[in-house]
C-alpha cells in the first residue's frame, strides 16, 4: 500500500520537477532562438551562452516589487495566475512519457511511466482540464479592470472555444483509431506506423490548432503587444506575471507530450523493439524527450517567422478551415476503419 | 474515504450553489456555479460514471460556463438595480416553494430505504456508453445533433444585427 | 458505503436551490445559471440511480442532458444578449410587453 503510494508520489515529483524544468530552459532557447533567427546574439552575458540568464530572471521577477493596482477586484485579480499554472501542472499526467517494463520501485512494478496509469478516461481528463486554462486569462482580463486586458480576455475565451472544438475532432480520430480513451494504449497501438502518416490532414489541424490553445504566435491575440500592449496581463506584474509565462511554456511542453502521444509514436520508434528494465526506460525517455524538443522548437521557430492574425482571419480560419478539415479527416479515419486498414 | 470525498463535495456543492443564485453580482454567480459543477463531477467519479466526469468538466465547466462568462462580460457583467415596487409576497412564495421543493426531496428520499450504493465496478464506463449510445439510442442521438445544430442557427439569428 | 438516498438528497437539495435561483431573482443570467444547476441536479439523480440498478441507461439520459443543456444555453444566452441590445437591462421583469 504504503510502497504504491511512495511511487505515485514520486512520479508526480519527476513530471512536476520536469515540467518546471523545462520552463527556464524553453525561455533560454525562445530568446537565443529568436536571436539566432534575427540574425543577433541574444542573450550572452550571464553565464556561458547566457545560460544562466533564466536564473537572473527568475531572480528578478522575484524580487521585483509586486504592484497591486487599486482599480483590481482583488479577489479575482490573485486567483487567474493560480488557475493558469494549476490547470499547466495537472493536465501532465495522463501521457505515457517512457517505457518501464520490467522496472520495480520499492517493489511495486512502475507500469509503463505515467503518473494516472488506471484513469480510464485517460485523453477526456486532458482535454477536460486543459479546456479550463481559458478561466486563468478570462479572470486576469476581468480582474484587471483595464480595457486592453478585457479586450485580450475576450479575444482569447472565443479563440479557445472555436479551436477547441478543432483540436478535440483531430483528437477522435486518433481515439477512433485506437479505439480507446487510455493514451498508453494510443501509443502502443502506434508501434509499426505512426499515427501521423494515415492521418496527416489530422495532424495538421492537431498542430494549428495547438498553436491556438496555447496562445502562441501566431495566435496570440490575446496578448498582441502592438495593439492591446500585452492583453491579459498588463496590469500583472512579479511572480504574478510569471505565473502566466510558465503556464504558457508548461501547456506548450503538454500539447507537445500530446502531440507526440498521439500522433508521433509516444516514446517508441517504429520497428525498434526497445530492450526491458532500466536501460529501456532511459532510451525511451530520451526518444520521447528529443521529439516533444523537435516539438518544442517548432513552437519557437514558428513564432519568429510568422506574423500575427487578425482576429476575423483567426475565426474564419478556425470555423471555415480547420474544422471541416478536422471532420474530413475523421470520415477518412471511419473508412479506413470499414476497409480494415489499420 | 468515500465518506469524507462525498460530504466534502455535497457540502461545497450546496454552499458554492447557494452563492451562485444569490449574490448580486455575475461574474460570482458563474465563477461559483463552477464549483458546484466540479463538486458533482467529483459525485460523478464517486458513482463510477467516470466518463461522465470528465464530460461533465469538459462540456459544463469548459464550454457552457465559459460562454456564461463570455456573455456577462461583453455585456459588462450587468445587475439589476433594487426593485422600486418590491413584492414580499411574490418573494416569500417563491423562497416557500423551492424550500418545499428540498423539503420534499428529503422526506421522500429518507423514507426510500433503497440500501447503499454498490461500490463502481472497474473497468471503463466509456465504451459501454458508446456502444449504447451508437446502438439502441442511435435515434435519439441523432435527433440531439439535430437539436444542437437547430440551436446554433437560431443563436445565431437571434443575435444578428439587422443591416 | 454511501447509501443512495444520500445522493438523491444531495440532488434534490441542489434542484431546489436551482429552483430557488429561477424564482426569485430578475437577472436573467442568474435565472439561466439556475436552470442549469436544476438539470445539473437531475443528472446527478440519473447516475445515482443508474449505480444503483446496476445499468447504464441512467447515463445514457445523462449524456442527452448535457447535449440539450449546451442547447439550451446557446439560445438563452443569445436571446439574453439580444434583450439587452434592447433594453440596456438584463431584468427579467422588464420583459412584460407582448410585443416590440
Amino acid at each position: 500500500m504504503w510502497a504504491e503510494v511512495a511511487v505515485a508520489a514520486f512520479k508526480l515529483v519527476v513530471v512536476a520537477s520536469m515540467l518546471l524544468t523545462i520552463v527556464p530552459v524553453m525561455t533560454w532557447v525562445e530568446r537565443r532562438g529568436a536571436a539566432f533567427i534575427q540574425d543577433r546574439l541574444g542573450p550572452n552575458r550571464v553565464g556561458p551562452w547566457g545560460l544562466l540568464q533564466p536564473v537572473a530572471d527568475a531572480v528578478k521577477l522575484l524580487f521585483k516589487e509586486d504592484v497591486t493596482p487599486a482599480h483590481v477586484s482583488k479577489g479575482l485579480y490573485f486567483l487567474a495566475p493560480a488557475v493558469a499554472v494549476f490547470v499547466a501542472l495537472s493536465t501532465f499526467v495522463v501521457i505515457p512519457f517512457a517505457k518501464a517494463e520490467g522496472v520495480t520501485l520499492f517493489g511495486v512494478p512502475l507500469e509503463g511511466l505515467i503518473v494516472a496509469p488506471d484513469l480510464q478516461i485517460g485523453v477526456l481528463y486532458l482535454l477536460a482540464l486543459s479546456s479550463l486554462s481559458v478561466y486563468g486569462i478570462v479572470l486576469a482580463g476581468w480582474a484587471s479592470n483595464n480595457k486592453y486586458s478585457l479586450l485580450g480576455g475576450l479575444r482569447s475565451s472565443a479563440q479557445l472555444i472555436s479551436y477547441e472544438l478543432a483540436m478535440t475532432l483531430a483528437v477522435l480520430g486518433v481515439l477512433l483509431a485506437a479505439g480507446d480513451l487510455q493514451l498508453s494504449t494510443v501509443a502502443e497501438q502506434q508501434a509499426k506506423m505512426w499515427n501521423a502518416v494515415p492521418q496527416a490532414l489530422g495532424f495538421l489541424v492537431f498542430l494549428v490548432a495547438a498553436f491556438a490553445e496555447t496562445n502562441r504566435l501566431p495566435f496570440d491575440l490575446a496578448e498582441a503587444e502592438n495593439e492591446l500592449v500585452a492583453g491579459y496581463h498588463v496590469e500583472l506584474s512579479s511572480m504574478k506575471f510569471a505565473a502566466f509565462m510558465m503556464s504558457e511554456y508548461i501547456n506548450m511542453t503538454t500539447v507537445s507530450a500530446l502531440a507526440v502521444t498521439l500522433y508521433l509514436g509516444g516514446w517508441g520508434l517504429p520497428g525498434v523493439n526497445l530492450p526491458d528494465g532500466w536501460l529501456g526506460l532511459g532510451l525511451s525517455l530520451a526518444i520521447f524527450m528529443a521529439k516533444v524538443g523537435l516539438l518544442l522548437w517548432l513552437f519557437v521557430w514558428v513564432r519568429w517567422s510568422l506574423p500575427r492574425f487578425r482576429y476575423d482571419q483567426l475565426m474564419r480560419l478556425g470555423w471555415k478551415g480547420l474544422i471541416p478539415l478536422a471532420l474530413l479527416n475523421l470520415a477518412w479515419v471511419s473508412w479506413g476503419l470499414t476497409q480494415g486498414w489499420w | 474515504m468515500e465518506q469524507v470525498v462525498f460530504y466534502l463535495a455535497g457540502t461545497v456543492a450546496v454552499a458554492s450553489a447557494l452563492l451562485a443564485v444569490s449574490h448580486r453580482n455575475p461574474v460570482v454567480n458563474v465563477l461559483s456555479l463552477i464549483v458546484t459543477f466540479f463538486c458533482v463531477a467529483v459525485n460523478f467519479a464517486l458513482l463510477g460514471a467516470d466518463f461522465l466526469a470528465g464530460a461533465q468538466v469538459l462540456i459544463y465547466a469548459g464550454a457552457i460556463l465559459v460562454l456564461f462568462l463570455f456573455v456577462v462580460m461583453l455585456l459588462g457583467a450587468p445587475t439589476v438595480p433594487p426593485e422600486e415596487n418590491p413584492r414580499p409576497i411574490q418573494r416569500v412564495l417563491g423562497g416557500f416553494l423551492a424550500a418545499l421543493v428540498a423539503a420534499g426531496g428529503w422526506f421522500f428520499f429518507r423514507s426510500l430505504r433503497a440500501g447503499v450504493t454498490p461500490p463502481p465496478e472497474a473497468g471503463d464506463t466509456a465504451h459501454a456508453l458508446g456502444r449504447l449510445l451508437v446502438g439502441p439510442h442511435l435515434f435519439a442521438f441523432e435527433l440531439v445533433s439535430v437539436v444542437l445544430l437547430t440551436a446554433l442557427i437560431g443563436a445565431l439569428v437571434l443575435v444578428k444585427r439587422k443591416h | 458505503m454511501i447509501p443512495t438516498a444520500h445522493y438523491l438528497i444531495l440532488a434534490s437539495v441542489l434542484f431546489a436551490i436551482g429552483a430557488g435561483g429561477v424564482l426569485l431573482r430578475r437577472n436573467g443570467i442568474a435565472t439561466l445559471l439556475g436552470i442549469e444547476l436544476m438539470l445539473n441536479a437531475a443528472n446527478l439523480a440519473f447516475v445515482a440511480f443508474s449505480r444503483q440498478n446496476g445499468n447504464l441507461e441512467g447515463q445514457v439520459v445523462v449524456f442527452f442532458v448535457m447535449a440539450v443543456a449546451a442547447a439550451e444555453v446557446a439560445v438563452g444566452l443569445a436571446l439574453l444578449v439580444a434583450i439587452f441590445r434592447r433594453l440596456q437591462s438584463i431584468d427579467v421583469d422588464r420583459l412584460s410587453a407582448m410585443r416590440w
